[in-house]
């Protein structure tokens, strides 16, 4: 078996020589450009536009929601009320109007500002409380998007009961973009009925079903390849099918290959970030620490449309009672619209919003109670055989209480939060440790999965050469040399003899999206056991004995191959028999398994400038058997890095709608320079569904990082920040209305 | 790139002395040094003038030389220059921790002193330490050459002393033996490196027996211009209490909210770091 060992990634030296073509680097014949035209105001009417003198207009390829096939202007999502092009109503700042195609880029440049839209402003609804006050309502009858309530046991009664003591809290996170290093592009060419697509994505399958929706063309006119992608974070999960369908009605209008690349401001300012939060805590707890019951409401602002929002609500709530046992448990969880563009995935996909006000609850517990934070903790871990919130037994191995041992123990935690209470109050420097304690559920939401019904696939070549075949993207993360290991590994043979094909609609089957922390848990599974299957063909043609060696599997393959004609094997997911899920009342096995984590940051606050820096940083999770622990430890880093820009310096800047901070000069994310030592390690509990005993990773480290860093920041100052980002801005100002309130 | 660049033109002259006659012939032509805050204009659709003066590799811009009584640094040297010379990292340490906190390395590479004086944003890091230096500044034409305070140079937002056709030729800062002063350079930006400052300070002090013979201190992004606080200057020298140059001090400065940060902190973190700086033995 080849999990565990550090294989280097396949795709690095392409990409450190500069060889990968990212989708930008390559030439189409005759290739013309395309842009957007957007709207400024966040809501009103679209009365008509005008084409100004400047530009020779009738060289443009044009296109307005009159182009699109009549009934069929919308991107498909979950819900289909995304239009590709604004026909009337304008719902955000940055929808798209209007597309332009020209053979000179730069033309199109001087062209954008010459197309004046007539627009009738309306009252916009920029607020989550402004959404549910239904004030103006901007979405279907009342704002909500989605709604739904997770309930365990009877929480009112235990609140009427005395004996208690209630801890209240209101915790708000704001909006993140993913800030991935290239930006969302597109190439599309129209050939007769067919249409075809190259670009930087996360779900080709997703772009798929969009293009064929759109065009209503049968599945095989349809081809979507994704090219080299540079980051995604969730940010490509379902904008590229609103830029494929763009590129795509260009391409059809002007029959050439129509590029477009947006630039980091477009980028920016119109694609989907993740969303904003408004999580109100009402705990329940005896003086001993036994939290009794959890009232929890939960609200996202999910922007103008439906797109990822109820499924970000999901995750988010059922992810929001923690790593706890509770008895009684309510979660009112809701997603509402206002007029910004729309909210999307993003890497922890709603668990980081719900985690920070849990972990940040948790801590205020204790300060109340006169409890250590994690004495807390340890009086209310879930354990094996527990019921979490939606009613899931945890079935696997969980310890938490062990993984917060460990911990604490690697961040020396208990020493130093001696030290620097003990410190402190003569230092201009304030010190402070906190942690946070959390878990992820791997793999699609409750009946996610079996909704999805993924395929992978394993093929066989003459020689022996085995290729992978999945619509899984590489987008930085590693897919690829995951694949690779557990296609080996399975199959016993060198790394070299795996390759994995690059996602193409037209080669590869529908493994689903690239997202959720499915793609080495689930489709490395459907890897593993289509490997398996090339394996017990050979095996069972009798090719091939156990115990062969690399030129007896080629000789088996050429031989298989000449009598057959092809060796190929498909594997579809199965659900573990156990899991068990009722999408209408939010109860049954939320996930297939959670991966477990404590994370501990240690702050210095600098009492000149208010300004926090993460001096260390422990990392601790348990996600099953780590398949390559030199990749796995750079996610986690990457994950933690964002977390800390989530925490201190991410702040979404907005004026009338539109995010005017929109360029790597003043959205702040934390450079090298402001990381500190990331030290992770890894506890390995196999879990029986996953490749080689292998469990989600990419989203968890994103869920730990802000509650941590708060938490430390309470400890260092006292201040009780209860909303992110926190800007020295912020903590000033916490600080100063504290010492009034203590005068 | 929001820009349609067709629209724009770049002239690099051979010499200084061609470069001051476009400068004096062409009325609608800028300097372009570093380029490292034009274009950021560029990029986003917003830079006004179309017609560039490319001074970027006139070497004579790029000296700098020691001479008995000043230090003069070149315009056009870039913050990599200032920052490795070593007799300005012993004698001006404040203008050498400047240069290094200018962007990154990829920005202190092609950033100019001139350039980051003359786009004459009271949020530049070099400013104040020039202020506090007393240095001078030469500006130059075809027809003239003079040379004027600093602290004269900015008249207020965005604008300064020069006229169309001149050019920052020099900045010449008086040497004189500072071992014996207290001098600290700070710089709040958003993150460490790559930050565009949300206050910066530069302050120099020297105690004669007990009594402050010498102080000069200087704010940038709490004004319209970088700022000399004379004022707060006068107090401490008369041996005022830090109580009586803070109340000088907010009444000196007029921060305002933008994107980076706001009034409130500002004023607060001016007031943290003079009173740091006042403390300091």
């Amino acid at each position: 078996m080849t999990a565990g060992s550090s294989l280097q990634r396949v795709e690095c030296i392409p990409k450190l020589t500069g060889e990968a073509k990212f989708i930008d680097d390559i030439d189409f014949p005759g290739v013309i450009h395309g842009a957007t035209v957007r709207t400024p105001a966040p809501c009103g009417t679209l009365k008509g536009f005008t084409l100004q003198p400047g530009v020779p207009w009738d060289e443009f390829t044009i296109i307005t929601a009159e182009d699109i096939p009549a009934g069929h202007n919308f991107i498909a999502h979950i819900t289909d009320d995304q239009p590709c092009l604004v026909e009337r109503r304008i719902n955000h700042a940055d929808e798209a109007v209007l597309l332009l195609a020209h053979p000179d880029k730069q033309l199109l440049q001087k062209a954008l500002p010459l197309v004046k839209l007539d627009i009738e402003q309306g009252d916009p609804v920029l607020t989550i409380e402004d959404s549910l006050s239904r004030r103006r309502v901007v979405w279907g009858a009342d704002n909500v998007f989605k709604s739904f309530t997770i309930e365990k046991g009877d929480v009112e009664k235990i609140f009427t009961s005395s004996d208690i003591i209630i801890v209240e809290g209101e915790y708000r996170t704001g909006a993140q973009e993913q800030m991935y290093i290239e930006p969302n592009g597109m190439v599309a060419r129209a050939d007769g009925a067919s249409v075809t697509v190259w670009g930087s994505m996360q779900c080709p399958y997703y772009v798929h079903k969009s293009l064929a929706k759109m065009f209503s063309l049968p599945d095989d006119m349809i081809r979507v390849v994704q090219t080299v992608t540079g980051g995604a974070f969730g940010g490509k999960e379902d904008y590229p099918s609103m830029l494929a369908c763009h590129a795509a009605l260009l391409a059809r209008k002007s029959g050439r290959h129509v590029k477009m690349i947006y630039s980091r401001g477009e980028d920016m300012a119109a694609t989907t970030k993740r969303h904003p939060s408004l999580t109100r805590h009402r705990t329940a707890v005896t003086r001993d620490g036994r939290i009794l019951a959890m009232d929890i409401e939960f609200i996202l602002d999910g922007g103008a449309y439906v797109t990822m929002s109820p499924v970000v609500l999901s995750r988010g709530a059922i992810h929001a009672a923690g790593p706890y046992f509770c008895p009684d448990v309510r979660i009112r969880a809701r997603a509402v619209a206002t007029n910004y563009p729309p909210h999307g995935a993003f890497r922890g996909f709603g668990a980081p919003q719900s985690f920070f006000a849990m972990e940040r609850q948790m801590d205020r517990i204790a300060a109340k109670i006169g409890m250590q934070p994690d004495e807390l903790r340890r009086r209310n871990f879930i354990k094996k055989g527990q019921a979490m919130a939606t009613g899931q037994l945890v079935r696997d191995n969980v310890d938490m209480e062990g993984l917060l041992e460990r911990a604490l123990k690697e961040a020396d935690y208990h020493c130093k939060r001696r030290r620097f209470d003990a410190g402190n109050p003569a230092s201009p420097v304030k010190r402070g440790i906190g942690f946070s304690c959390f878990m992820h559920g791997g793999g699609f939401t409750g009946s996610g999965e079996t909704f999805l019904s993924s395929i992978a696939a394993v093929e066989a070549a003459p020689d022996g050469r085995v290729r992978v075949l999945a619509s899984s993207t590489e987008m930085g993360q590693g897919a690829n040399t995951v694949f690779t290991q557990i296609a080996a590994g399975a199959l016993g043979l060198p790394f070299s003899m795996i390759e994995v094909a690059q996602p193409d609609t037209s080669i590869v089957p529908n493994s689903g999206p690239t997202v959720a922390s499915r793609t080495t848990m689930i489709v490395g599974k459907l890897v593993e056991n289509a490997a398996l299957g090339i394996k017990q063909t050979l095996l069972g043609s009798g090719l091939l004995r156990e115990g062969y060696t690399a030129s007896q599997f080629s000789e088996a393959c050429a031989l298989y191959i000449k009598k057959s004609g092809h060796l190929k094997s498909l594997s579809q997911y199965k659900k573990p028999e156990h899991m068990d899920w009722d999408d209408k009342t939010y109860r049954g096995d939320a996930y297939g398994t959670y991966s477990w984590a404590v994370y501990v940051a240690d702050v210095s606050i600098d009492t000149v400038t208010y300004e926090t820096r993460v001096e260390d940083f422990v990392a601790l999770q348990e996600v099953g058997k780590v398949v390559n622990p030199v990749l796995a430890e750079g996610q986690v880093q990457g994950g933690v890095l964002q977390g800390i820009g989530h925490a201190l310096c991410e702040e979404v800047l907005w004026k009338n709608g539109h995010m005017i901070n929109n360029r790597f000069t003043n959205y702040i994310i934390p450079t090298a320079a402001d990381a500190p030592p990331i030290r992770v390690f890894f506890e390995e509990d196999p879990y029986a569904h996953g490749p080689g005993g292998a469990k989600g990773l990419g989203e968890l480290p994103m869920d730990g990082p802000a509650p941590a860093i708060l938490n430390a920041v309470m400890h260092a100052t006292g201040a009780d920040i209860r909303s992110i980002p926190m800007q020295p801005e912020h903590l000033m100002k916490a600080l100063e209305d504290s010492k009034e309130g203590g005068k | 790139m929001k820009s349609f660049l067709h629209d724009y033109s770049m002239t690099a002259p051979r010499s200084l002395g061609e470069a001051l006659e476009l400068l004096d012939t062409d009325g609608g032509i800028r300097i372009f040094a570093g380029g490292t805050d034009l274009m950021v204009l560029l990029e986003s659709g917003t830079l006004q003038h179309k017609s560039f003066l490319d001074i970027h590799s006139i070497p004579e811009l790029r000296d700098i030389r020691v001479t008995p009584n000043y230090i003069t640094v070149g315009a056009g040297a870039t913050f990599s220059d200032i920052a490795a010379h070593p007799d300005l990292m012993r004698e001006l340490p404040l203008l050498h921790e400047a240069a290094r906190s200018v962007g990154a390395i990829a920005i202190q590479n092609r950033a100019t002193i001139g350039g980051n004086v003359a786009n004459a944003s009271p949020a530049a890091d070099a400013p104040p330490a020039l202020l506090v230096y007393d240095a001078e500044i030469e500006l130059l034409s075809r027809q003239n050459n003079r040379r004027i305070p600093y602290r004269f140079f900015h008249a207020g937002y965005k604008k300064t002393l020069l006229v169309p056709n001149e050019m920052i030729r020099a900045f010449h800062i008086p040497r004189a033996d500072r071992r014996k002063c207290v001098q600290l350079y700070k710089k709040v930006g958003t993150r460490k490196a790559q930050a565009i400052s949300k206050i910066c300070f530069a302050g120099l002090l020297r105690r004669e027996g007990g009594r402050i013979a010498d102080a000069r201190i200087a704010f940038g992004s709490v004004a319209p211009v970088p700022l000399r606080c004379e004022k707060t200057e006068q107090v401490l020298k008369n041996g005022g209490t830090l109580a009586e140059c803070l109340a000088i001090l907010s009444s000196e400065i007029s921060p305002i909210d933008d994107i980076r940060s706001n009034a409130a902190y500002r004023l607060r973190v001016a007031q943290n770091i003079f009173s740091r700086f006042f403390q300091v033995k």
